[in-house]
């Protein structure tokens, strides 16, 4: 397998994708959290619910993610992109820790620095899976020129 | 104990809870899954919009079908999370399905995208979902 390695700017694609979808998913939380309940009877309420502007601004940062998510999958594999982009949480958490002045437990504490291992481990290895030439790329050796036999 | 003529509250039931989580796993990895083959079978965006603009990377991702079958499974997996949101709380939903997705993916990716799944990634993706778990508790 080779070394894929990234540039950075391949690095900021996958900082976007770290920050916009726990922004965005906070923010469909605030949204939704403070909507009356949506029963299985009344989905509609759930298309209404895009409207409003806690949803709204959730649903503009996870298009800002999905741009960014498409563009990294297109030059590294699912399982390289996802254990990767993970650090996401650990930046909100420590937005909340140091900027909200919210407590965080020891547990908390324990999982960013798994999270950060976790991370760290994966972004060492190749981001992409190397695959086989396909056989009809592969270049020919020296044919002999097959003509058809001349009836005698 | 529900009273009768009480709407039963999916809040209260861990099975309804299991299964909302479940829509949102498996519809997610789906999603996941068929987008990233469409993404592979397209090539490197950066490439083509060096090439043919931003347009015609907008028209290579736009001109494939796998794509539309990807973003149909992902936008079921987020109304079945606004829908899990309205019912139960973010510190429970997050991490569960954020965490499950995670391994349901890693799984996928090897059978499914026949992507190299190595040790390295096996515990890079147990590491982080551990990690996710602890951090919403």
């Amino acid at each position: 397998m080779g070394q894929h390695k990234l540039l950075p700017r391949q690095y900021l694609i996958l900082g976007l994708v770290s920050l916009c979808a726990p922004l965005g998913d906070s923010c469909l939380a605030r949204g939704m959290t403070t909507m009356p309940t949506i029963s299985i009877a009344h989905p509609g309420a759930l298309i209404a619910a895009v409207f409003t502007p806690w949803v709204a601004a959730g649903i503009a940062l996870l298009i800002g993610f999905f741009a960014s998510y498409l563009t990294a999958l297109s030059w590294a594999d699912l399982t390289f992109v996802l254990p990767a982009t993970a650090l996401g949480n650990v930046i909100v958490a420590l937005i909340s820790r140091f900027w909200l002045q919210e407590t965080i437990s020891l547990e908390r504490w324990a999982g960013i620095v798994l999270i950060t291992l976790g991370v760290g481990f994966v972004a060492q290895g190749p981001a992409l899976t190397e695959r086989p030439a396909p056989v009809d790329e592969k270049p020919k050796l020296e044919e002999p020129i097959v003509t058809e036999a001349q009836p005698r | 104990m529900t009273t009768p003529g009480t709407p039963l509250t999916l809040t209260t039931n861990p099975w309804m809870a299991a299964a909302m989580i479940a829509a949102i796993v498996l519809t997610s990895t789906t999603g996941e899954v068929l987008t990233a083959a469409a993404m592979k079978s397209i090539g490197d965006l950066d490439v083509i919009r060096a090439r043919s603009g931003l347009k015609g990377a907008v028209r290579a991702v736009l001109t494939c079908p796998l794509f539309f079958a990807g973003v149909f499974f992902l936008a079921v997996a987020f109304f079945s999370l606004l829908f899990a949101l309205n019912h139960l709380n973010l510190s429970l939903v997050a991490p569960a399905a954020a965490s499950l997705t995670l391994v349901t993916n890693a799984v996928a990716g090897k059978i499914f995208l026949k992507e190299n799944v190595d040790r390295r990634r096996w515990v890079s993706a147990g590491l982080v979902c551990i990690g996710v778990y602890l951090l919403a508790h």
